[in-house]
């Protein structure tokens, strides 16, 4: 069963849909949003007051009023797009083969005796310690933040499809059989569903690794994008912009969050945990 | 294939080719429980010899129970009936009502109900039918198959909804749904609180008489045993103890004092040493 097959079929299976409850501001929703925004108004007083100086930090509203003319310059748009494109690319090409080679090695003995080995020991050196070395291969071009994200994103998918896979419950297996699937179809009713939660923890885990990697090797090497953005603003000091970088960032890593755990949501709506 | 009202509960197997219930609608004929035929059954894990010359006949239809102490081999007995294991020596073989040799066509039920907790009720039940069979036509049969054990209603529900019992009969509906000639049951009822287990058994009885299969149920409780079997065997040492036909009608009264005295002669054998 394909992503999107396990997808459909769970939301033709779920029973007793229950209508669409938008959240209304109650206490629940309102107080964890309270100290954010305290902090934001101390921030605002204190920068407006002097206390806090510009060049440490710029105002809240100094960070708006960058957001607003690097939006409107379409600047703004233009680099996250960029870096939304080099996750993207990073996530698919390093996602993929952690993925493959997970499934891989949960399900054949031959290839994980081949690979797991030296995937483990690969696994130990930190990626990020890479980058002198990946700007003398590839220069500052798309390569070098491609083969660093996807690096990045690869062993948390690996780790967590090959664990997901290897501890597929024995019973269920053998009931497969004994019912006659074998092959492709024992993978999809069985051991793919089976993994299904563990590589959405490894796919979670991987978002996280591919937004660190992507602000990392851009800020070091890269001529747009979110980081450079930064990394710009920071030799003219223009901290409202830095801070906004930084900002834009936090929130692409809540989207990704979210988008994922809705995903997650939907494809194990089976399970209980996610039952209401 | 729920019986309707009146129709005689053997009438599946007295007419076999009758393709439709008197509700009329259509019924597939049974394939034809198998009868099976055991010599000299070996079976050794290691140097631990777990079955020795097991010589067993047992006829197309019949209801047989397994009993025995705990580790004293009745699950091994099981799967090689089944054809899941092979024995170390000997021969297992399955015949059809001509006594011509057949496929095993055999389906098992563990103590463990073993759903895919992803797939709903009726998707569960569809599996038991194999790949290869049409999406629509296996949802329609796996319904037919949850009506007979009373699950009609939860077609659509996740199994993690379902209580210990109902998850039980969805799984006893996956082993009917592909009407298997010997149906295998190993403590099918084992992990069911007392009331649970009394309810199911009436079912159990019912459902396996309509469907007219072999059936081999491997059971701890003795008196389970003698309420649904027509032949309760004794497993001890890894070998058969104590065969006995248990020749009452069905269905079978709870408390019946003729069957107590057959369970309590079964306890006294698996109890009593000789
Ligand atoms: N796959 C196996 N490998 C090794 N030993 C086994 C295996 N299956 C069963 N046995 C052994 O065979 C004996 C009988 O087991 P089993 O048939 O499960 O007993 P029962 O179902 O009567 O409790 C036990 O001693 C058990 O350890
Ligand atoms: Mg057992």
């Amino acid at each position: 069963m394909t992503l999107v097959e396990t997808l459909t079929h769970a939301r033709k299976a779920t029973p007793q849909r229950q209508p669409l409850r938008l959240p209304f501001l109650s206490r629940e929703v309102l107080l964890p949003y309270l100290l954010p925004a305290l902090l934001l108004l101390v921030w605002q007083i204190g920068s407006v007051s002097g206390w806090i100086s510009d060049r440490i930090m710029p105002s809240p509203g100094a960070v708006l009023l960058a957001l607003w003319e690097t939006a409107s310059s379409g600047a703004l748009a233009n680099d996250i797009a960029v870096s939304g494109a080099r996750a993207i690319a990073g996530l698919l090409v390093g996602g993929s083969i952690g993925f493959l080679l997970g499934l891989a090695n949960g399900v054949s003995r031959l290839s994980e005796q081949l690979t797991d080995t030296t995937l483990q020991m690969l696994r130990t050196v930190p990626h990020l310690a890479l980058i002198p070395l990946v700007i003398l291969w590839f220069g500052i071009g798309e390569e070098a933040k491609l083969f660093l994200t996807s690096l990045g994103v690869l062993f948390p998918i690996y780790l967590n499809t090959y664990h997901g896979v290897r501890n597929v419950d024995r019973d269920l297996l053998e009931m497969g059989r004994i019912y006659g699937m074998s092959g492709w179809t024992l993978f999809r009713k069985i051991i793919f569903p089976g993994a299904l939660p563990s590589i959405f923890v490894g796919l979670r885990y991987g978002l996280g690794i591919m937004w660190l990697t992507l602000i990392v090797s851009e800020s070091i090497a890269a001529s747009s994008g979110i980081g450079h953005m930064a990394n710009n603003a920071r030799e003219f000091m223009m901290t409202d912009v830095v801070v906004l970088a930084l900002l834009i960032y936090a929130a692409l890593g809540k989207l990704a969050d979210v988008l994922a755990r809705a995903l997650e949501r939907h494809a194990l709506a089976w399970n209980p945990v996610y039952q209401r | 294939m729920v019986a309707a009202p009146y129709q005689h509960p053997l009438a599946f197997v007295a007419a076999p080719e009758s393709h439709r219930d008197a509700a009329g609608r259509n019924l597939e004929t049974p394939p034809g429980a198998v009868a099976l035929r055991l010599r000299k059954v070996d079976k050794r894990f290691g140097d631990n010899r777990v079955l020795r010359g097991i010589d067993l006949d047992l006829e197309a239809g019949q209801f047989l129970a397994i009993v025995g102490k705990s580790g004293c081999g009745k699950s091994t007995l099981l799967r090689l009936l089944t054809g899941l294991d092979q024995p170390t020596e000997g021969r297992v073989e399955f015949l059809d009502a001509q006594g011509r040799p057949a496929a095993g066509n055999a389906r098992i039920v563990f103590q463990e109900p073993r759903l895919l907790p992803w797939f709903d009720v009726a998707d569960n039940v569809a599996v038991g039918l194999g790949p290869g069979t049409l999406k629509a036509e296996a949802r329609s049969r796996a319904q037919e198959a949850l009506a007979d054990v009373q699950l009609a209603e939860k077609a659509r529900e996740w199994p993690s909804r379902l209580s210990g019992g109902q998850r039980q009969r969805v799984a006893l509906a996956r082993a009917l749904v592909s009407r298997p000639g010997l149906l295998a049951l190993d403590e099918p009822l084992g992990a069911l609180d007392a009331l649970t287990r009394i309810t199911m058994q009436t079912l159990l009885g019912r459902v396996r008489r309509e469907l007219g299969a072999t059936a081999v149920l491997v059971t701890h409780d003795v008196a389970e045993a003698v309420h649904l079997a027509d032949r309760v065997i004794v497993l001890e040492d890894g070998r058969i103890k104590l065969d006995l036909a248990v020749p009452q009608t069905h269905p079978r009264r709870h408390g019946d004092p003729d069957l107590a005295r057959i369970e309590g002669s079964i306890l006294a054998s698996i109890l009593g040493g000789d």
